[in-house]
């Protein structure tokens, strides 16, 4: 009960790993399937409406069920603590974007008992992803259940923003800030920027499908180029959103075990910041193939080779932070380590695909998922798990095992190298993507075996780390408050896990990586900047879980309005709906008319914690 | 203004900003209006894709009349200046004329939240209805998102008035009277630009 009502960022981080872990699972099922299915020419292990089915779902959930929710329970748990903040700018809408993510993502993977999955590929392009094409529900649970989760996305981003620019300590001004802050700063705004795009998007085709709307439908003037363009101009953003704080957090590990401040710390503030404008420059380089003319096309080639120019920047200050310091290889160090080249060979492949007359050949051929992988799987989930090892201790008060880490990443490693390094050459000799099968004799048959087996290797790498979670949880909980004995910034300065207010007393904040320049000073904790004193804290709430019920029962009836008989002048379904957004407002109308005081946590108890935890 | 309630002068000059909560609101407000500027531009941008795809229906030029329109943009435009009014006289501390001045406000949104239904009624009888062709689904999808903008801002509206009449002004209700003043405004403005792309363009462009 606790868990449901809780508006602690701590805990809601928590809840956004468990949820997004599961996730993760469920789209890494799928892959391992796809991979089986592919593993020897012209075998059908599953049906080929079933391998559609797979490779939407994969691309789908962990996009915004998996990556995403696991960025964001690591932004919940660490960004407040880096800042000096007690809590985040608005707790009960932290929660509320929570239970909205889960429950969307619920709704989507309910299609699987629903028996009518999405299936139309992940960009749902139209007319497939339309009434003509697809006439089982399984659009409508992407559209709607994208929908609920989007919001959930769009109120964390909101959420996060605000806490960077006002919830700041005396003396964290915006260049004292650490990277990974500064990086989740910018994927909040990207968020922000980007998704009600998606929004409009989402809601368009939801019109065509529930109320036979003309979008994107030809026979009557719609256009379904149009889908393509809004799609991208959210769809590429997001995968800076996915990124950037990736980058944040590779920053940080490399630097607190190089034993060195980060090189060119303003030059990086600056990259990711141009990263994040240009993210939204280079859409069309997702449809070159789609008949622009030349003159889009040349542009968005252009805009898109940009991109490396800031790329470059931090790949070099990574190195040359590496350079000269004392590196110590923790299980983090390794996946921050490992990064660096892989993310070189995925952006590498990324400027050979901005080539727009290039584009022609590998559009839609393996080429380009072996691209979209390095990045993400070697550069986000690589940037996630080291993000994860770094701060497991101060989320749980626990070191995660690293003899087991380390068999766990050199695995993980080799198997995606395995898995995705082979399918450039699979790709560029002519093998298409979205393709349920591949004929004998092309050349094809070794290069998928080899792949297959790494994503084997990845599962079981998967599975290992999951072991190390399970033995982890056995120990006690005795982490100091800087387990790494390196940290550098604010988080490093209080117990792990953190109490419920964060800081007993507000830090006061002397410079860059302001927990090791204390420490540089002969410092043993911060200076505050306040007595101790009884503290504010919001009270839980029950509403954002109901809210989130709302929505999903919403989704539900309005999805099959047509198929559960009517109730005099309405169908079932919409009645289902209704009801659904009455509990949704009057659960909002409730937060509005009751005024909510919360409580404080007062002096003495403040003082018992701190012989406790120090 | 000392002839109102003793209470509400202990008020500072602006008390939306007066607590940290109220800053963050604000702050969030700005964002989240940053979020919707994207929201209303991407469906002007597929209203503008799709506006002469009439299906071999009726056209815009044949529908739109100016007069409706320019009666609700007087409407419209209008409210925004009385929820402006309201504002000024919640930084006076003058609870009575902020609480008349947000009827006055709601009143006008109201009328022209009439006025969009009629027309709405009055093109489907024409034959413009939402499926008629993408041209139709795009204009209300584009209008009808603003129309449901009102509606929304009316139904917060009168949950404002409520709290104000049931606990006064105070540093709780006043960032909820100033976010409210933002979003009406900016709903203003799309209608700036749906009356400019829809219906001037509609009408001679």
């Amino acid at each position: 009960m606790d868990w449901l009502t809780t508006v602690d960022h701590k805990k809601i981080g928590i809840l956004y790993l468990i949820a997004g872990g599961f996730f993760f699972l469920v789209g890494g099922l799928e892959a391992i399937l796809i991979r089986i299915q592919l593993m020897f020419p012209q075998k059908e292990v599953v049906t080929a409406q079933f391998y559609n089915e797979l490779i939407t779902m994969h691309g789908t959930t962990m996009i915004f069920l998996a990556a995403m929710p696991i960025i964001f329970a690591l932004m919940n748990a660490i960004i407040p603590l880096q800042l000096g903040a007690r809590d985040v700018a608005f707790p009960f809408l932290n929660a509320l974007g929570f239970w909205t993510f889960f429950f969307g993502g619920l709704l989507l993977n309910v299609s699987f008992i629903a028996g009518s999955v999405p299936d139309a590929g992940w960009t749902m392009y139209a007319p497939l992803s339309g009434t003509q094409f697809t006439q089982h529900h399984g659009t409508d649970y992407y559209v709607i259940g994208l929908q609920i989760a989007g919001i959930g996305t769009l109120i964390g981003g909101i959420n996060f923003l605000a806490t960077i620019i006002n919830m700041r300590a005396p003396g964290m001004t915006f260049m004292r800030m650490p990277m990974f802050t500064w990086a989740s700063f910018i994927t909040s705004a990207l968020i922000l920027f980007a998704f009600p795009a998606l929004t409009v998007g989402l809601a368009a085709l939801m019109f065509d499908r529930l109320f036979s709307g003309n979008f994107f439908n030809p026979q009557t003037g719609g256009n379904v180029v149009l889908w393509e363009h809004i799609f991208w101009i959210f769809g590429h953003p997001e995968v800076y959103i996915l990124i950037l704080p990736a980058f944040g957090i590779i920053s940080e590990v490399i630097s607190t075990f190089s034993r060195k401040r980060l090189f060119g710390y303003s030059s990086m503030v600056f990259a990711t910041i141009l990263i994040g404008f240009l993210g939204f420059m280079v859409w069309a380089h997702h449809m070159f193939t789609t008949g622009l003319g030349p003159v889009a096309n040349a542009l968005f080639s252009v805009a898109t080779m940009l991109i490396a120019v800031p790329t470059g920047i931090k790949i070099f200050n990574w190195l040359f932070t590496m350079w000269g310091g004392s590196i110590r290889f923790t299980v983090a160090n390794l996946y921050a380590i490992g990064f660096v080249p892989t993310f070189v060979m995925g952006g590498v492949t990324g400027v050979m695909l901005s080539a727009a007359p290039a584009d022609y050949q590998y559009h839609d051929s393996y080429f380009v998922v072996a691209h979209f992988h390095y990045v993400i799987v070697g550069g986000l989930i690589m940037g996630i798990f080291a993000g994860l090892h770094y701060w497991w201790p101060k989320m749980f008060g626990r070191m995660l095992s690293e003899k087991l880490g380390k068999v766990t990443f050199w695995i993980f490693y080799i198997g995606f190298h395995l898995t995705f390094f082979v399918q450039h050459f699979l790709g560029l000799l002519g093998m298409q993507r979205r393709v349920w099968q591949y004929l004998d004799g092309m050349g094809f048959n070794n290069m998928n075996f080899i792949s297959t087996i790494g994503a084997l290797m990845m599962g079981v790498g998967t599975i290992l780390f999951l072991i190390n979670i399970v033995i982890t949880l056995r120990k006690p909980k005795d982490c100091s408050n800087d387990p790494w004995e390196d940290g550098r910034t604010l988080e490093w300065t209080i117990a792990s896990p953190a109490p419920e207010y964060n800081f007993a007393q507000t830090p006061l904040v002397r410079g860059y990586d302001a927990w090791w320049h204390e420490k540089m000073e002969g410092n043993t904790a911060m200076t505050p900047v306040e007595p101790i004193g009884p503290i504010h804290m919001p009270n839980a709430s029950i509403l954002p879980f109901v809210m989130g019920i709302g929505l999903f029962i919403t989704g539900f009836g309005f999805m099959y309005s047509g198929e559960w008989g009517t109730l005099g002048f309405i169908t079932v379904g919409h009645a289902v709906g209704i009801v659904g957004l009455l509990i949704t407002f009057g659960c909002m109308g409730l937060r509005s008319l009751i005024d909510d005081h919360g409580f404080h946590i007062e002096e003495d108890e403040i003082l018992k914690d701190q012989g406790v935890k120090s | 203004m000392s002839s109102h309630s003793h209470v509400e002068d202990h008020l500072p000059h602006e008390p939306e900003r007066a607590t940290l909560e109220g800053r963050n609101k604000i702050t969030a407000f700005w964002l989240f209006l940053g979020g919707e500027t994207v929201l209303f531009g991407t469906l002007f941008a597929a209203y503008l894709t799709l506006r002469n795809e009439v299906n071999g229906g009726i056209t815009g030029n044949e529908l739109f009349s100016f007069g409706l329109v320019a009666l609700a943009t007087a409407l419209l435009l209008t409210s925004s200046l009385t929820s402006v009014f309201a504002l000024q006289a919640m930084h006076a501390h003058n609870k009575k004329a902020l609480v008349n001045w947000l009827i006055v406000t709601m009143l006008l949104g109201l009328a022209f939240l009439g006025l969009e239904i009629y027309e709405f009624v009055h093109y489907a009888h024409e034959g413009h209805t939402f499926t008629a062709s993408a041209f139709s689904t795009s204009f209300y999808t584009l209008v009808g998102f603003h129309g449901a903008h009102v509606a929304f801002g009316l139904l917060w509206a009168a949950s404002i008035l409520f709290q104000l009449t049931r606990r006064g002004l105070n540093t709780t209700t006043a960032p909820k009277v100033y976010l409210f003043g933002m979003y009406w405004h900016f709903i203003d403005v799309v209608w700036v630009f749906i009356f400019t792309v829809v219906y001037l363009m509609g009408k001679v462009g």
